[in-house]
């Protein structure tokens, strides 16, 4: 009797993607994976909500100038659209990022990872990539969406000549919250087994960083140590790049590279774990 | 044989001040080669070295006539890795996690699904395709390590102990696996294990290993086959002093585990008879009373022990 179906091993004769591009394949397995949580949904759904009543805002505005006087539609709107925009940055980063490296060492899933044509930046890049896409989704996307309504209600690009700024300012203070919180969350995810530590971590140093700004504002009567809070780090850089009064004492440049700072270390954690074999020395 | 699919040239690996391996020159040739070797002595640092997972202090690696520090990826586009620990996508089932490695290592999307499905029907797991990976048995687990190995079709295989925590039954069939992927389909592999029967069942050519330096190396028969005969013998008495004698006599002895000692008698045959009428002089003169006295084939066993026994 003859087999129906030979189902014995066979050799392949079709093509292959050259190395280089398996992040993308990373990164797009892990952006579907996530979709398929409803409470992801939910929370995807809910970091537009803002973005909706900022429209409304607009489009009030624009239809009854009067209403200007009550709710201004300027550069400073956009930059508090944007840090509002931080407490939804923070659910995802947690939600999303927490189990990005972790699960996979938990399920020793770098070794087989890093046996196929991949190089750890790939792997990096498609973890960072799955990350930073909601990321944009909830910050960057909307913010951008924003302008292009204040310009769809008015009718013209007269906010736009006026504030020539603005959208370099949008772009920028989007993607430096988008890259800080990635790239930390990525190398947080990477020293732990576990995706529940990872996120109570995270979660505890933000925290604590708050709680100690908060006491030293109190001690030193002044917010020149701002630099210590992550959100007042964003708000320092953001007030210089949007042009508006600082709202605190601590130098910009501090501020800045503070971020950078935290990107160098979570690169060069980074760095030291992401490989196919663990080292016990 | 044909040319080497693996080339070691003096390389020494060192994790902190303890060395992995030291000078270790050798070559692998095309085909299933067994890398035989009792734990901590090197099999799977050789492994990762060669997988460019761990840079050696010295020397050069050559896979697939690739140079391991250039052209890390160029290889593992054309290497399959089972890994000795478990390792699988979390929240995957077989078939996605099987799919996902060969987009991975560069297939397209609907081929790497193709290729999931045929191989998991090749090692067994076709009914078990779509539960999760997590809730796989360890024997199931095996297999599909060996799955998302082969699924890019790789020309050279390394395969970490890939009989560990199966049973009887699962253990012989992945045997069969492997011994039909590197003598019918084509598949150079090398076989990490300390287990000397599954490497003496799937391979024609073995390196052994032993506190990370290379003990012996060849094809197995030419190994197995040197002038010289093996015989059991179980005695009764001071089996110590018999053992000794048998030594000084020029004999090789290796005790097993049902205490039974495998002697190993060189030179060239004589007369019909002749070894064992010199292994029960031997016994008369050490007055233990000879219980079981037969002559058996060399295994990998005795080239193991030998090669572990000369260091």
């Amino acid at each position: 009797m003859s087999p129906v179906h030979d189902q014995s091993y066979r050799r392949y004769g079709g093509t292959r993607r050259s190395p280089g591009r398996a992040w993308s394949v990373i990164a797009r397995t892990g952006i579907r994976a996530m979709l398929s949580r409803k409470v992801f949904i939910g929370l995807l759904a809910l970091s537009w909500l803002p973005f909706l009543v900022r429209t409304v805002q607009i489009y009030a505005v624009t239809a009854y100038p009067q209403a200007r006087q009550v709710l201004p539609v300027d550069l400073r709107l956009f930059e508090r659209f944007i840090e509002g925009q931080g407490i939804f940055a923070f659910f995802i980063t947690v939600y999303v990022g927490a189990g990005l490296i972790a699960n996979d060492r938990r399920a020793n899933a770098l070794q087989v990872y890093l046996s196929k044509p991949i190089a750890r930046l790939e792997y990096i890049g498609g973890k960072l990539a799955i990350l930073m896409t909601y990321l944009a989704f909830a910050t960057l996307v909307p913010s951008l969406l924003l302008l292009v309504m204040q310009v769809v209600f008015a009718g013209n690009l007269d906010f736009l000549r006026d504030n020539p700024s603005v959208i370099p300012a949008v772009t920028l203070a989007s993607l430096l919250r988008i890259i800080v919180a990635s790239i930390t969350m990525l190398a947080l995810s990477s020293v732990s087994r576990s995706t529940r530590y990872v996120a109570v971590l995270y979660t505890g140093v933000i925290f604590f960083a708050e709680a100690v700004y908060a006491v030293l504002l109190v001690a030193m009567g002044s917010s020149r140590v701002a630099w210590i809070s992550l959100s007042r780090n964003f708000a320092v850089v953001n007030d210089a790049l949007f042009g508006q009064t600082p709202r605190y004492d601590a130098p910009v440049a501090v501020c800045a590279i503070v971020l950078v700072g935290l990107i160098v270390v979570s690169v060069s954690v980074l760095e030291r774990t992401i490989r196919g074999v663990e080292i016990v020395k | 044989m044909s040319a080497s699919s693996v080339s070691l040239d003096h390389v020494s690996v060192a994790y902190g001040s303890t060395a992995a391996l030291r000078d270790v020159s050798a070559e692998f040739p095309a085909g299933a080669v067994g890398l035989l070797g009792p734990n901590g002595a090197g099999k799977s640092t050789m492994l990762k070295s060669l997988l460019g997972f761990v840079t050696p202090t010295a020397g050069h690696l050559h896979v697939l006539g690739l140079d391991v520090a250039r052209e890390p990826l160029a290889i593992r586009a054309r290497l399959g890795y089972m890994p000795e620990n478990d390792g699988h996508m979390p929240g995957m089932n077989a078939v996605t996690f099987v799919a996902y490695c060969g987009e991975l290592a560069g297939l397209p999307k609907t081929d790497a699904m193709q290729r999931a499905h045929e191989v998991l029907y090749y090692v067994g797991l076709g009914e078990a395709r779509y539960r999760n990976v997590e809730t796989y048995s360890t024997g199931m687990k095996q297999r599909i390590k060996l799955a998302q190995a082969l699924v890019h079709d790789p020309d050279l295989l390394f395969l970490d102990e890939p009989t560990n925590g199966m049973d009887p039954k699962g253990r012989d069939e992945m045997l069969d696996l492997v011994r039909d992927l590197a003598h019918n389909k084509g598949i150079s592999l090398i076989l990490s294990s300390h287990l000397l029967p599954d490497v003496e069942y799937t391979c024609d050519y073995v390196v052994v290993l032993d506190k990370g330096a290379i003990a012996v190396s060849g094809p197995i028969e030419a190994l197995k086959g040197p002038a010289g005969r093996v015989f059991e013998v179980r005695v009764k008495g001071d089996a110590a002093r018999f053992l000794a004698q048998l030594k000084a006599a020029g004999m090789e002895c290796h005790e097993t585990d049902d205490d039974v000692t495998r002697v190993f008698v060189p030179g060239e045959a004589g007369t019909e008879g002749e070894d064992q009428r010199r292994i029960c002089d031997i016994a008369r003169a050490a007055a233990v009373q000879v219980r079981h006295l037969r002559p058996s084939l060399p295994t990998l066993e005795d080239v193991f022990a030998r090669a572990i026994g000369e260091r």
